[in-house]
């Protein structure tokens, strides 16, 4: 009775402490304490479970935590945070392949007296954490660039994923009323693998935010259903949170993006660029600036808005950006960050990306924040965007952008845009901000020219404290 | 259906409902680190595999439950680790200190 009552107490804490320490990641002040509590919430879980009287062999347990810690330490410690979205798909892999093989591990001792409901849970946690293995896996995979990050489609693909689909769901219910054939509950297993596989193979890099949060929903119910299985209220709760958690930001990043979830899955976007009467770009010219122009203009603003793009980020010039920051802030000029949703390969990656270079948060701002603030802005800098600075979304009904929420940089006094070259961005769009008499284009790599920019107005600021 | 998973059910529902009302207020800001902790937290299906590895039911329980130990230790070392990481270079406003 004590032991029971230790235990249950044990994962009633848990279950508190992984919710106060998801709210205070509400507070960037309080988040790290919060979190530090729900790390001891997961230790204690631990510990309690430890004792349960079913547990009556340690030494492989010890070694499956060894082994863990031994390999989860470099990817908590080692991992640079340009890596963060496939450092987060490959963990959500790791927490469905958790769940799965628990799940496997339940049937394999007791197919025999399952009831419907367990049957149904148990059905639902591996169909969930075996389509998430390999759908993070490929997420993983596009991501660290081990294959194309192109879309890769064929005929007849949706067709197949939704007779996949259907098929494997057929498999379910006929095996919640005969739980007891094993060679289907297999199959069932190899066919949602499959499906993870096939459903993330058409969608491109551009679209790994969505998916990223979609396995991460989908990681958070599998665990959810293996508290179902098991009969374990704490991870139920942690399942649910994860699952809340992954649905809201996967809502977040589609309407970022303009599109639907199904729009995303199935889209293909990018694939074959939408042959339309796109508004042609012949006539416009371009006016491109040299570094010392730049500089004179950055060197005497009051306010500037930079925009980072994940060209940016690719280019790793978030410290050289901060470099110039602190120039254009020591001159008495004001600096601010507008943060796309999707600047990222993930939700909020650029902020990570930012605050690594010494950046305040407080001058990271979001998209609703500061899209009014460009029209007070001197200069717009931006570095590495250009879907998500693109006016098509505002104005143009034949963009296959329209209607996506994008900064306002063109409403600012005067634009800069680093670019390497005229190639459009992912969506294969053109941008009319580029030919936008404000416009002025840097044209070569991010991080050269920036080093470049902060050599120059260093010189402007010597030469102006020795007149 | 049993009384059991009808207060299963209880939990979850009640759960999501606190998940989406707490996470709705988390800023974009910490949005990649609100998914590292999120999947740190549910790394907590640890529990049932530490059970299926240490019950010694059979030669197939026990492998499985360990490789399913390495996968959720990895992510609860790694996401509370990496969570960490994150959340300490988010700087106070106007601590951004001279390097």
């Amino acid at each position: 009775m004590a032991r029971t009552l230790f235990i249950e107490g044990s994962y009633l804490l848990a279950s508190v402490l992984f919710i106060l320490g998801l709210k205070s990641l509400t507070k960037p002040d309080k988040a790290r304490r919060g979190m530090n509590q729900a790390a001891l919430g997961m230790l204690l879980a631990i510990v309690g479970t430890l004792v349960n009287h079913e547990i009556v062999r340690y030494d492989w347990i010890l070694g499956g935590l060894v082994l863990g810690t031994l390999i989860g330490y470099p990817l908590g410690m080692y991992v640079p945070m340009t890596a963060m979205p496939q450092r987060i798909a490959i963990s959500h892999m790791f927490g469905a392949l958790a769940a799965t093989l628990v799940g496997v591990a339940e049937y394999y001792s007791h197919s025999h007296h399952l009831g419907k409901g367990q049957m149904a849970a148990l059905g639902f946690e591996v169909m969930f954490g075996a389509l998430t293995i390999s759908g993070s896996f490929m997420a993983f995979a596009k991501l660290q660039e081990l294959m194309t990050g192109r879309p890769i489609t064929y005929r007849g693909q949706n067709l197949m994923n939704i007779s996949l689909f259907f098929g494997t769901l057929a498999i379910f219910v006929y095996l919640i009323f005969n739980p007891g054939n094993a060679l289907l509950f297999y199959v069932m297993i190899a066919c949602s693998v499959l499906f993870g596989f096939l459903l993330v193979l058409p969608i491109g890099g551009a679209d790994m935010p969505v998916v990223i949060s979609l396995m991460n929903s989908y990681a958070g119910l599998a665990s959810s259903a293996t508290g179902f299985v098991i009969g374990n209220n704490v991870l139920i709760i942690a399942g649910a949170l994860d699952g809340a958690s992954g649905f809201i930001l996967s809502i977040i990043m589609s309407k970022a993006m303009n599109r639907s979830f199904a729009n995303v899955l199935f889209g293909a976007f990018g694939s074959a660029p939408e042959a339309g009467p796109a508004k042609t770009t012949e006539g416009l010219s371009v006016r491109s600036v040299t570094v010392e122009d730049a500089s004179v203009q950055l060197a005497y603003a009051r306010r500037v808005i930079v925009v980072p793009g994940y060209g940016m980020a690719v280019a790793q010039a978030q410290h050289e950006l901060r470099d110039l920051a602190d120039l254009i802030e020591q001159n008495g000029g004001e600096v601010k960050y507008a943060i796309h949703p999707v600047a990222g390969r993930m939700p909020g990656h650029m902020n990570v990306l930012l605050a690594e270079a010494h950046i305040a948060y407080d001058k990271l701002k979001d998209m609703d924040e500061i899209n009014d603030e460009f029209a007070d802005a001197d200069v717009a800098l931006v570095i590495g965007a250009n879907d998500v600075v693109n006016p098509a979304a505002r104005n143009d009904k034949s963009s296959p952008i329209y209607g996506m929420p994008i900064l306002n940089v063109d409403h600012a006094k005067s634009i800069i845009v680093m670019k390497r070259s005229m190639n459009p961005g992912f969506a294969g769009i053109e941008n009319e901000l580029f030919y936008d008499p404000k416009t002025a284009m840097l044209f070569g790599d991010g991080k050269a020219s920036l080093v470049k920019l902060v050599a120059e107005v260093k010189n402007l600021k010597e030469a102006r404290a020795a007149a | 259906m049993s009384v059991n998973v009808i207060l299963e059910l209880y939990v979850f529902i009640l759960a999501g409902v606190v998940g989406y009302q707490v996470i709705t207020r988390v800023p974009p800001l910490l949005h990649t680190p609100l998914m590292s902790a999120t999947n740190a937290i549910s790394a907590i299906s640890l529990v049932g595999s530490l059970v299926a590895a240490g019950a010694d039911r059979n030669m197939v329980t026990t492998v499985l439950g360990v490789i399913s130990v390495t996968a959720a230790t990895i992510n609860v070392v790694g996401g509370f680790l990496i969570t960490d990481r994150m959340l300490k270079m988010f700087k106070r406003p106007g601590k951004s200190e001279a390097r």
